[in-house]
């Protein structure tokens, strides 16, 4: 891109207008989204996480949940911790994503960078999902367990993992949000959990009864339909129903829209 | 290269940044000085579009910074207050991660890497972590990822900050070379860094814009411009204040020191008086007198001075 003079680079310049913007989209993203993965691994964050995650499943999946009591060949009582387990460990995993930027004032760099702030989120939340992923890879002993000790129906199997990676995703889409609200990870922890809390109680009956006393019916069943339990449900059963996958999908899109919206008005000052 | 026409930003009810208007050309080097909270670093987070301003716009080389900020960032290197890096990257890891962000791959990054860790001698830190570098090496490293594809712009906030002497020097040395080619704008304090990097100078003052010219023409709005410092062995001051009230050309003198000696003092011209009629004649007086002048020195007016008299003290506002 050196040149001599203004003029002689305007030519060039809307050749690259022309290529440039789209084209580096995805290597902007997939530069962030590496770096930020590194960045887990480079801390203890990533093992503590994944070891407390394991010991975590393995202990409900198998003291709690009654896995061999059971008798099944299935893995209800693994899949069945997870909104549970998400909810405090998930949070973790997030927390960090934009409140570090702030505090180190690394934003101020990401940001003059010829880069999009959606690349940056974007690139920010896919790294942390798949640092997510692996984790859910690494409970593959229980599927072989599950395997040796009978005949499952891997189908549900997988179908129950895609549902948990939506959930985690949906989750981890949240504590996004929190975390470019403040500069503080504790603070964006707690607000994460809390966030997410709601998601899973919004359907439970003390909170639809309270609702129920003064709030109209439509109103009460549109809360109810916040809840991640119906469609975690039903994907942990082995049903792909598409209304589950974009509800899940809603609350990422919806959460990394509003990321976006809180780092703008932060510059904006 | 960099155009700001009428840029203004408000923070809720404070004017950060008031109608500032300023260009910057291929081949400028423009420091930008200011006591604290003055609006440096606010005017220079509009320009390398961090935040939006609240009026008026920027250019960089000719795109819009809020309208194509894709375009417009492509052509700067920016290196901020603090110099920020991730601080669980190694050194070459940060690098590398700079030039995947500035589009570069392959081959051209390992150049440009190359290129910059010599340029700033980060060879004996490349593989230690961002954390455990020294305030020197941090800047260093932050300096290396605004350059690292060669931008035509650079916008640097206090590059020198906390750098010992040496450094110093070297970075100030970097910046007068590169800003042969480039257009270059940094701010700072430190006002001997205008005269050994800068080819200008702007004086910014609670968002305003208070002084605009060259290291020379402001230092002549300095009241010690143009003022002659000699020094009179053998005579007492009584003697040459005198004789200085007889030549039109002094406005008014001081007499710096006196001792057993001489006398040192310092004659002002008079506003009229032309380029070297004050010199001329304190000559011919110093002749006729029979003085044996030690010491003859024509002033070229003090920066700090010029500084001080067009600034306020810090208006002590968070940035």
């Amino acid at each position: 891109m050196e040149t001599n003079a203004e003029t002689e680079a305007r030519p060039q310049e809307s050749a690259l207008r022309a290529e440039g913007s789209h084209s580096h989209a995805l290597g902007n993203v997939a530069a962030i989204a590496k770096r930020e993965l590194g960045g887990y691994f480079n801390s203890p964050v990533a093992y503590v996480f994944i070891v407390i995650f394991l010991l975590l499943v393995g202990f409900f999946t198998f003291m709690v949940g009654g896995f061999f009591e059971r008798g099944e060949a299935s893995l209800a009582s693994f899949f069945v911790w997870h909104p549970w387990l998400y909810l405090f460990l998930v949070p973790a995993v997030g927390m960090r994503l934009w409140s570090e930027e702030r505090r180190l004032q690394t934003i101020e760099l990401l940001l003059t960078m010829p880069v999009t702030t959606w690349q940056a989120i974007v690139g920010k939340f896919l790294a942390s999902w798949l640092f997510l992923a692996l984790a859910l890879v690494l409970t593959f002993p229980l599927v072989i367990t599950v395997c040796y000790l009978g005949k499952p129906d891997l189908g549900v199997i997988l179908c129950a993992y895609f549902g948990s990676l939506l959930m985690g995703g949906a989750y981890l889409a949240i504590s996004c949000m929190t975390s470019a609200m403040t500069r503080n990870q504790v603070v964006s922890f707690i607000l994460s959990v809390v966030a997410c809390l709601f998601l899973i109680l919004a359907g439970w009956p003390p909170v639809t009864n309270m609702l129920g006393h003064w709030a109209p019916r439509w109103l009460v069943d549109g809360v109810a339909g916040f809840s991640v339990m119906p469609h975690f449900d039903s994907l942990q059963k082995g049903v792909i129903d598409s209304r589950d996958v974009i509800f899940f999908l809603s609350v990422m899109a919806f959460s990394l829209f509003t990321t976006g919206v809180i780092i703008r008005s932060h510059r904006a000052g | 290269m960099i155009k700001v026409e009428n840029l203004s930003k408000a923070f809720g009810p404070k004017l950060a940044v008031d109608d500032v208007s300023f260009t910057v050309e291929r081949g400028e080097v423009l420091g930008f000085l200011g006591p604290n909270g003055a609006g440096k670093s606010t005017t220079m987070r509009l320009i390398t579009g961090f935040i939006p301003p609240s009026a008026g716009r920027v250019k960089a080389g000719g795109f819009d910074v809020q309208e194509q900020p894709i375009l417009a960032k492509r052509l700067m290197g920016y290196l901020p207050e603090n110099a920020p890096a991730y601080t669980d990257m190694t050194v070459v890891g940060f690098l590398n991660f700079a030039a995947e962000l500035r589009g570069l791959r392959g081959e051209a990054k390992r150049k440009a890497v190359s290129r910059v860790v010599d340029m700033c001698f980060l060879e004996s830190v490349l593989y230690q972590s961002v954390e455990t570098l020294s305030k020197g090496y941090r800047h260093r490293l932050c300096f290396a990822q605004s350059i690292i594809h060669d931008p035509p712009i650079l916008v640097m906030d206090e590059p020198t900050d906390g750098l010992d002497p040496n450094q110093k020097h070297e970075v100030r040395t970097l910046i007068r070379r590169m800003g042969e080619k480039k257009a270059i704008l940094f701010s700072t304090h430190i006002l001997e860094e205008v005269d050994a990097a800068c080819t200008r100078a702007i004086i910014i003052d609670r968002g305003k814009i208070v002084a605009n010219g060259t290291p020379q023409e402001l230092r002549q709005r300095s009241e010690m411009a143009g003022a002659v410092t000699f020094r009179v062995p053998g005579q007492t001051k009584a003697v040459l204040q005198d004789k200085l009230q007889q030549l039109w050309t002094v406005r008014k003198s001081s007499i710096l020191s006196e001792d057993t000696q001489g006398v040192s003092a310092r004659a002002y011209p008079q506003p009229n008086a032309r380029d070297g009629e004050l010199e001329q004649s304190l000559f011919e007086l110093a002749v006729r007198e029979n003085w044996k002048l030690t010491e003859l020195r024509t002033e070229e007016g003090r920066l700090d001075e010029v500084f001080r008299s067009i600034t306020s003290l810090d208006t002590s506002r968070a940035a």
